[in-house]
């Protein structure tokens, strides 16, 4: 019970991370780490599929697309 | 009932990102979050407590205790769809970078062509 | 002052929004489709997980048009990105371990991808979460390796069969039976793995061209980063 809450809490940790971060490519890791926990999350709520299907999509594929158009243009705000 | 508050905190913290922030890559980011957040709300509603899985791995079985299906399938079209929104996204943002050679939505704006 | 007005339309928004969803009572048991589709999937259907008998079965018309919009997506994106120089240089290899390393867990990869897929109404999984996988294992070889390339010709010939694969199969329902999609195929004992009529076809025939999409998409992107 006690371990729903800690990891609650890192979720909106790592959301507000990655929007306030001047380098973009600490904010596309804050991403991915919502993807992560978001993924355990699924299980706690007894959806194996759901979870399956974030864990593929949202760790791999969207944090790579993220970084590609990262590095065609630039890195660094403003 | 954490986990309403999760969504809904993620549902704003993304859409925050896409009405304050000036950078085109940073609102992408925004509604990436959102997306995040709705399928977790979605999927929040169809919980029961002490429920399991809706699959019927062993034989003896009884759907009495088993959590809502409608939801996860329908979750499970939107987060593939929330990816292929922002492929598409960003896929504009490039072509606005190779044009403009800014990311910054105030100075697009005011050029013109 | 822009920042301020944003703050003060989403604490509305988000306060009006937290006391509509705070009069829903969380893990509450209610009545509704959900308990006809748990109730009548074994019967019905022969497939053992009801997420994929909803998806594929119930509501396979929405299946059709997720798939499509994959598709228009992954052709957006090319059509967008279109080079007519087309350079095709990639960046420099990785360093030993990582190719060493990507060289033995490709294969593994995949078949992971595919046990995930041809298993889809027995265990959790099914065409999205195989197609996926398998596209993750195709980034980490084009990662490691510089030469490492993927036909054009062929990805398009599989994307092409396995939407079509998915649509003759809808078509052979309405000639043979009833409607759109309909099982015509003997349901069998549920548990095995030939069983449950049609699912194992859609969703073999999903799985492959999911992964033929994302693989082309990532394709797509990685093509025109120039070296330096």
């Amino acid at each position: 019970m006690i371990m729903i809450y800690v990891l609650a809490a890192i979720i909106i940790i790592a959301a507000i991370f990655s929007i306030t971060q001047k380098d973009l490519i600490l904010a596309v890791v804050g991403t991915s780490a919502i993807s992560v926990i978001l993924s355990i999350f699924y299980y706690l709520l007894q959806a194996p599929d759901v979870a399956l299907t974030e864990a593929a999509i949202g760790i791999a594929l969207s944090t790579i697309i993220f970084v590609i158009a990262i590095k065609k243009t630039e890195r660094y705000e403003e | 009932m954490i986990y309403y508050i999760t969504a809904i905190l993620l549902i704003l913290i993304g859409m925050y990102a896409v009405l304050t922030k000036k950078n085109i890559i940073k609102i992408v980011i925004g509604l990436s979050i959102v997306d995040s957040g709705v399928n977790l709300l979605l999927i929040s509603i169809g919980y029961i407590k002490n429920g399991t899985a809706p699959i019927f791995s062993v034989k003896g079985l009884t759907p009495d205790k088993m959590v809502d299906p409608v939801p996860q399938a329908l979750v499970l079209t939107a987060i593939v769809i929330g990816l292929g929104v922002t492929a598409v996204a960003l896929s504009l943002v490039i072509r606005l970078y190779d044009h403009h050679k800014t990311l910054n939505i105030d100075k697009i704006r005011k050029l013109k062509w | 002052m822009r920042k301020a007005t944003a703050i003060i339309i989403l604490a509305l928004v988000g306060y009006y929004f937290l006391s509509v969803f705070l009069t829903v009572p969380f893990g509450e048991k209610r009545n509704n489709v959900g308990q006809y589709y748990l109730h009548n999937t074994v019967r019905e259907t022969g497939a053992v997980n009801s997420v994929t008998a909803i998806v594929v079965s119930y509501r396979g018309f929405d299946t059709l048009g997720e798939v499509t919009v994959l598709f228009i997506a992954s052709l957006g994106l090319g059509a967008i990105l279109f080079d007519k120089k087309g350079k095709k240089r990639r960046l420099q290899h990785a360093s030993l371990i990582v190719r060493v390393g990507a060289h033995m867990l490709y294969p593994l990869i995949v078949l992971l991808g595919a046990y995930v897929f041809v298993h889809g109404h027995l265990t959790p999984g099914g065409g999205f979460q195989g197609g996926a996988i398998i596209a993750t294992g195709v980034l980490l070889m084009f990662i490691s390796y510089r030469s490492f390339e993927t036909s054009h010709k062929a990805l398009t010939y599989i994307e092409s069969i396995a939407g079509m694969t998915f649509v003759l199969t809808g078509l052979s329902g309405l000639i043979w039976g009833n409607s759109f999609l309909q099982n015509v195929l003997p349901l069998g004992e549920p548990g095995r793995l030939i069983s449950a009529g049609i699912i194992p076809i859609i969703y073999i025939a999903i799985g492959f061209k999911v992964g033929a999409e994302l693989t082309g998409l990532l394709d797509n992107m990685l093509k025109t980063i120039k070296s330096d």
